[in-house]
């Protein structure tokens, strides 16, 4: 019974641990399905996280805080699509100058809230199935963002693979030009792609600060909007890969920990890379089986309308 | 080839205008006084800390200082660029704050003899390079002694950041402090390889609480862990800073680091010209490492706790102090002796009692 219990606790804690980056990943699939390759996901997640927070505290509403979160991701990734897409800069330098934007942007209004904190973002326990053994606390015994993660999800899963919108913006991301001669508004389509990407982003970055550790420190985010890269590439962009792969990168994660626990005396330089190495090996399996599902075509590369 | 010529002459006129401005302002002998940060001065923790201590030197100077900080400095090369800038912007005292900027703080300061400089946690001098630490080991022997007072499963968690000689000895310290009290006690240590990952810390936390710890200790720089030892019902000990406000019912104490008289003294020994280049291991007595209140413990454990923080503090007992055994059981201290500073500073293995490996050992 007490093995179960302690299964039951990992599992609640891996789905709380995938749970921002699936939904971060998630943004950024939809960002890069239509073209734009925004590496700003740390910056936009951190910007959430410290104006979601700053909300919360200000307001005593944890709603409140998601929203601003979501909204201020917005705002940061429209920076990103003033750059990136209507003034077709480099990709690459815009995204990383959203990065350290945000960083910095969130340093500075989080700095009044250091060492405070919140009540954690409350568990949605449904009477009778959350007291189940082991798939209980799971499935039924998650906040809020853990469901959303998966509503997000489907959203994004049939949205981008079976709406008319989705087809519109995979084709602007496989080919700017073909689409543009179609009359489709490129610029417009992966502005709102890439603010779908700031919103996710930000609403990640809440999920931090608002549920997971309730409290707000600079750079709290460390380095997950990196890893949603990094799991966007990992899904060779499909959603149902995304959620594989940002529950293995949690599972892993929280699993080393509890092998340290054991004391079993594997060196933990190596159990902290774990993750990292679990990921990339089934990226490279990924790559190596999947056929005609590579990158968007025309990922990171500028779109300027010849007329 | 005018046009060049007028803009290397408004160049230079410009520059001239500079440094006079700079002289005048040395000229009004305001000490300018500079830190250099690792992490953020928002992670309420480290960086934080030695934050709050250059506030203090701003409190007590007023208009005789002028303080200015870098945060978020990466250790390397980019150390070096920031402190070489600190310096020819007029600072007369810079505090370099971690391990890593040890040698682009030397290399600054030999290019800069009248510059007073000021390196925490490293061990290497010059004519004008001090350095200072703190014996956080000897508030971990407290904390040691209280866990094993107060955990009933035996099993204390241990959270720690890197496997370098200041957390090791940490470990040593805490748990020679727990036999002392109950020689059985265990110790189940995580590794999370980050000075400063919340998510990861409050994972950290809850697997140990998972595996059976009923009391959770970190040698990391966040509230996170302490906010999953309130969350869960388990006690915690603070970092750096007192986290009782992220554990009102969790938190049985904390060591917080409290820069703030040194600095103090360094600013006034420099205002006063008799700054020399030291090397300042303070602790509890000298009051840069001191105990955040005794709280959510009976009345027999906080006596036990304040008597043995007096008893560091006059010296008459030490954490270190021998008989001590390595894992393999090789005596190490012998009966009657401390370990001098120099091998607590060199610590690269664990006590007998922790049934675990040093990683990468």
């Amino acid at each position: 019974m007490h093995d179960l219990t302690i299964l039951s606790a990992v599992l609640a804690s891996v789905v709380a641990a995938a749970t921002p980056l699936l939904i971060a990943a998630l943004g950024e699939l939809v960002a890069e399905r239509a073209g734009t390759l925004n590496l700003g996901v740390e910056g936009m997640m951190i910007i959430g996280a410290a104006v979601g927070y700053a909300t919360a505290y200000g307001s005593g509403s944890l709603v409140l805080g998601a929203l601003a979160g979501i909204l201020a991701g917005t705002a940061l990734s429209l920076v990103f699509a003033g750059l990136a897409v209507w003034l077709a800069a480099n990709q690459v330098a815009s995204g990383l100058a959203t990065t350290i934007l945000g960083l910095g942007l969130a340093g500075l209004i989080g700095a009044p809230f250091v060492g405070t904190k919140l009540t954690a973002v409350p568990q949605l326990n449904i009477p009778g199935l959350t007291d189940l053994p082991v798939i209980g606390e799971v499935l039924f015994g998650q906040d809020a963002f853990a469901y959303l993660s998966i509503l997000l999800l489907i959203l994004v899963w049939i949205g981008l693979g079976r709406t008319r919108l989705g087809l519109v913006v995979r084709a602007v991301g496989e080919s700017h030009s073909a689409a543009h001669a179609l009359g489709h508004p490129v610029r417009r389509i992966r502005t709102l792609a890439v603010m779908f990407g700031g919103a996710c982003a930000g609403l990640a970055g809440a999920q931090l600060s608002l549920a997971y550790t309730p409290f707000w420190a600079s750079d709290m985010t460390a380095g997950r909007g990196w890893i949603a890269l990094a799991l966007v590439v990992f899904s060779a962009w499909r959603p149902l890969w995304l959620l594989a792969g940002a529950y293995l990168f949690g599972a892993v994660s929280i699993l080393q920990l509890h092998v340290q626990g054991f004391g079993l005396g594997i060196p933990s330089q190596l159990l902290s890379a774990l993750p990292y190495l679990a990921t990339i090996s089934a990226l490279v399996v990924i790559s190596a089986l999947k056929k005609g599902h590579g990158a968007p075509a025309s990922l990171g590369v500028p779109f300027v309308p010849d007329r | 080839m005018r046009k060049i010529l007028s803009m290397a002459v408004g160049l230079s006129v410009g520059l001239a205008a500079g440094l006079g401005l700079m002289g005048g302002a040395q000229a009004a002998e305001k000490l300018k006084a500079a830190w250099v940060y690792v992490g953020p001065v928002g992670d309420f923790g480290y960086s934080y800390q030695h934050d709050q201590g250059r506030k203090a030197v701003e409190k007590a100077f007023g208009d005789k200082v002028e303080t200015t900080f870098v945060e978020n400095v990466q250790e390397g090369p980019d150390a070096e660029r920031v402190i070489e800038q600190l310096a020819r912007a007029g600072n007369k005292l810079i505090f370099t704050t971690s391990f890593g900027f040890m040698e682009p703080t030397l290399k600054v300061a030999k290019r800069n003899p009248s510059v007073l400089f000021e390196h925490a946690t490293g061990y290497k001098r010059a004519k004008n390079v001090a350095t200072y630490n703190a014996k956080f080991h000897e508030g971990r022997y407290i904390i040691g002694q209280i866990a094993a007072k107060m955990s009933k499963s035996g099993t204390v968690g241990y959270i720690a950041s890197f496997p370098i000689p200041e957390v090791i000895a940490g470990i040593n310290s805490f748990m020679l402090g727990a036999q002392s009290v109950n020689p059985n006690m265990k110790v189940k240590i995580v590794w999370v390889n980050s000075w400063f990952d919340p998510a990861k810390e409050a994972d950290a936390a809850k697997a140990l609480i998972d595996q059976g710890a009923d009391i959770i200790a970190q040698h990391t720089d966040s509230p996170a862990a302490m906010q999953a030892a309130e969350q869960r019902g388990v006690k915690a000990f603070g970092q750096s800073s007192d986290m009782i406000n992220f554990g009102p019912h969790a938190q049985l104490t904390a060591i917080v680091d409290d820069w703030a008289p040194y600095y103090i003294d360094r600013v006034k020994l420099t205002l006063d010209g008799k700054w020399t280049s030291t090397d300042t291991w303070d602790g509890l007595k000298e009051g840069v490492v001191h105990m955040a209140p005794y709280t959510n413990m009976p009345d027999d454990v906080k006596t036990m706790a304040e008597t043995t923080e007096a008893a560091i503090k006059s010296g008459a007992l030490h954490p270190f102090k021998g008989p001590i055994y390595k894992q393999d059981g090789t005596l190490m201290v012998k009966e009657g002796e401390v370990m001098s500073d120099k091998d607590i500073l060199s610590l690269n293995w664990y006590v007998k009692g922790i049934d675990d490996k040093v990683p990468g050992q």
